[in-house]
């Protein structure tokens, strides 16, 4: 970006520069002899034009809505519009649920995010003697259509985007949402919203997987197909780095991984015989955004531009929609600590601000009480008033991309990029992500990287502030959210109810469909479809598919 | 004391969330502890019949789905079953301050929340043992 004489100047005043600090360091030593970000990358003192010297502007960077779309996706970023503001939430019963999303609706939110209880997440009716304890914990517990119904009363889908947070079983909720929309007569080409549908950072970090690698793929790739033709707007996947780097990844790690995983998805696709043009612009991605304002900033940076490469120069796509990488963010949970906890609120403020200025098209922000407990109402509207505050009163959203052309976040998204491409350098070595998953080699790089972090927390070499430095004594946190007991058995009478109620002859017609059409190659959408309009519960459809797909066993190494 | 102490490192219930217990279980390891993880979905019986079958002087749980109350007092009930409540029983995670006393008492002797260093873990493993 510099002329080479110019960069000589650069690099000859840096020289004398460099004198007047060993004088100052001579007489006043630094605070560290090295610093480095919370990733492990090392922070030099300065960063100069020589940093960025051979960097090419419209090659590297572009323009906003411009290959590789490093400074945005879109031409206009927040100046057109702000991200979407999408608060994840699920409690207990459908019922509450819904509340919770009319009064979140209303609170100014502009999308819905569905937590799903673990019971659910891992194909599970809520009578089910591993669900005990379960049921409604984590989020909101769905064992069939009927609860479907009530977590959707009385809002328009066909006026709101949903994001589901579900994995395994995604086909199956993606099959009862498509439903309920139908009984409100909404048509599936108006819909619009997110399932995460990323298996493969379950096996890596989230831990809610059901089936083994090949049959979940094929799952994957079935929904690929079945939405390209029939729920064209639905994002059919949110690739997830943020499980990731809240297992203990570094940055680079979570970019790395993260667009591994979507390499995966990507080849499976096609192998499948789809184009990829066809369903590569409705991948969307999920990061994590950690407290080291700067370096998220250029990991967001980074993640866009080595996708756009990806897929121009290794799937060879054509549509400029195939090349952008579209984001969702959701703010360190793992940083948040359980002493002084309001000062969460901070951090969660500089993650905002991380995600802002990396770009996000969405964003959901913690609430200060997650390391104590669910989050109350009362952190879940702080939450969402800090990515207000950022959006209309910190003044960073009135012009696209402002950091560019710093030496320091260039420099680093350059590094980034660097680092995550040589992992998946490794990654392809190995045979790619499923296979280098099923050794456990992505599990082992995280694992070291979390105990690393670990340790230095430990000796003090990284300050938490309320942890290991500028600790206070603390009475024991009030106002918590308690879970109802009752709740599990509720869902248990609920479904004996539910399976005197229905036509068994035909739950069991359609399962049976569902089972065949598992042990061919035909695309199991249309039959899952089927089976929860009749009511089969998640645990039927999830045990058919059980049944003829085995389940997945983990590989543990420490 | 013959032989190191043994601990299993377990996750009981549903959530997949084991940074925590990967991590205490590499620190066990590294003070000198052997050390057994059980991986993930583990129900209290399972716990308890490899706790007995590996012959552990500890069983050291993590839990963050908020299933504790359920599933923490269970693994005690079943260990006194089979005669083995001279196990140590300790547990971690996301554990509300208020649920703690309530669980101390039906004999999980600590409940380490996050933040704990993992030297205090090794600690209190250490003096409870050694008596």
């Amino acid at each position: 970006m510099y002329d080479k004489e110019k960069l000589k100047e650069i690099s000859q005043s840096k020289k004398e520069w460099q004198k007047t600090v060993d004088k100052a360091i001579s007489r006043f030593p630094e605070r560290r002899e090295d610093f480095s970000s919370v990733s492990g990358l090392d922070n030099n003192r300065i960063y100069t034009a020589e940093d960025v010297g051979d960097m090419d502007y419209n090659e590297d960077l572009g323009y906003p809505g411009q290959y590789p779309y490093t400074r945005g996706v879109q031409p206009t970023m927040y100046r057109g519009r702000l991200w979407t503001m999408r608060m994840y939430a699920g409690f207990a019963t459908a019922k509450e649920s819904n509340e919770r999303y009319k009064y979140l609706l209303e609170q100014g939110q502009t999308g819905l995010s569905v937590a799903f209880d673990l019971p659910t997440q891992i194909g599970y009716d809520s009578d089910h003697p591993l669900a005990e304890g379960e049921v409604g914990k984590v989020g909101v517990a769905i064992d069939s259509l009927k609860d479907m119904e009530t977590l959707f009363d009385g809002i328009p889908l066909d006026k709101v985007s949903t994001s589901m947070t579900i994995n395994a079983p995604a086909s199956v909720l993606l099959a009862m949402y498509i439903a309920v929309a139908e009984k409100q007569g909404v048509s599936s080409d108006k819909l619009r919203g997110t399932i995460q549908n990323d298996i493969l950072k379950e096996y890596i970090a989230r831990g809610t997987y059901i089936f083994p690698t090949e049959p979940s793929m094929r799952l994957i790739t079935n929904i690929f197909e079945y939405c390209s033709k029939n729920v064209p707007k639905w994002n059919t996947i949110s690739i997830s780095g943020y499980h990731i780097r809240e297992a203990g990844s570094t940055a680079p790690q979570e970019v790395a991984f993260t667009l591994a995983d979507g390499i995966a998805y990507v080849d499976a696709a096609i192998k499948a015989g789809l184009d990829v043009d066809d369903f590569a612009p409705r991948l969307s991605f999920f990061f994590n955004a950690h407290n080291d304002l700067l370096e998220e900033v250029a990991k967001f940076r980074a993640a866009r531009r080595l996708w756009a490469r990806i897929m121009r120069d290794r799937f060879n796509a054509k549509k400029k929609k195939s090349m952008m990488l579209k984001f969702h963010t959701q703010t360190a949970g793992s940083t948040l600590t359980a002493q002084q906890p309001d000062n969460n609120i901070v951090r969660v403020a500089i993650q905002t601000l991380a995600a802002v200025l990396g770009g996000t098209q969405s964003l959901h922000t913690n609430s200060r009480d997650e390391a104590l407990a669910l989050p109350s109402e009362e952190s879940v509207r702080i939450a969402l008033r800090t990515q207000q505050i950022v959006a209309h009163e910190s003044g960073v959203t009135n012009t696209i991309d402002p950091l560019a052309g710093s030496y320091y976040i260039e420099s680093k998204t350059s590094e980034i990029e660097e680092k995550a491409m040589e992992y998946i350098k490794k990654i392809d070595e190995l045979g790619g992500a499923p296979k280098a998953i099923d050794m456990g080699y992505i599990q082992q790089e995280i694992m070291d990287a979390a105990y690393r972090y670990q340790k230095e927390v430990e000796s003090d070499e990284r300050i938490v502030v309320g942890v290991n430095r500028f600790k206070v004594e603390e009475g024991s946190p009030k106002g918590l959210l308690k879970v109802d007991p009752t709740v599990g058995e509720n869902k248990k009478k609920g479904l004996k109810e539910l399976r005197d109620e229905r036509d068994n002859n035909t739950v069991k017609e359609r399962l049976d469909a569902l089972k065949n059409a598992c042990e061919t190659d035909k695309n199991v959408m249309p039959f899952i479809i089927d089976a929860v309009k009749a009511y089969a519960t998640l645990g039927e459809v999830c045990g058919v598919m059980r049944d003829v797909f085995g389940e997945y066993e983990q590989s543990v190494r420490l | 004391m013959d032989r190191p102490i043994r601990v299993l490192v377990a996750k009981p219930g549903l959530d997949g969330h084991d940074r925590g217990a990967k991590v205490i279980a590499r620190a066990l390891r590294d003070g000198g502890m052997e050390v057994i993880y059980t991986g993930l979905r583990q129900t209290p019986e399972q716990i308890v019949a490899a706790a007995i079958q590996e012959d552990v002087d500890v069983v050291a749980m993590s839990i963050l789905s908020g299933a504790h109350n359920h599933l923490f007092p269970k693994v005690v009930d079943l260990l006194e079953k089979e005669n083995a409540e001279d196990i140590l029983v300790i547990g971690g995670g996301v554990i509300p301050e208020d649920d703690i006393p309530e669980l101390k008492k039906v004999g999980i002797k600590a409940i380490f929340t996050p933040g704990t260093p993992t030297t205090d873990v090794i600690e209190f493993i250490k003096s409870q043992i050694k008596n």
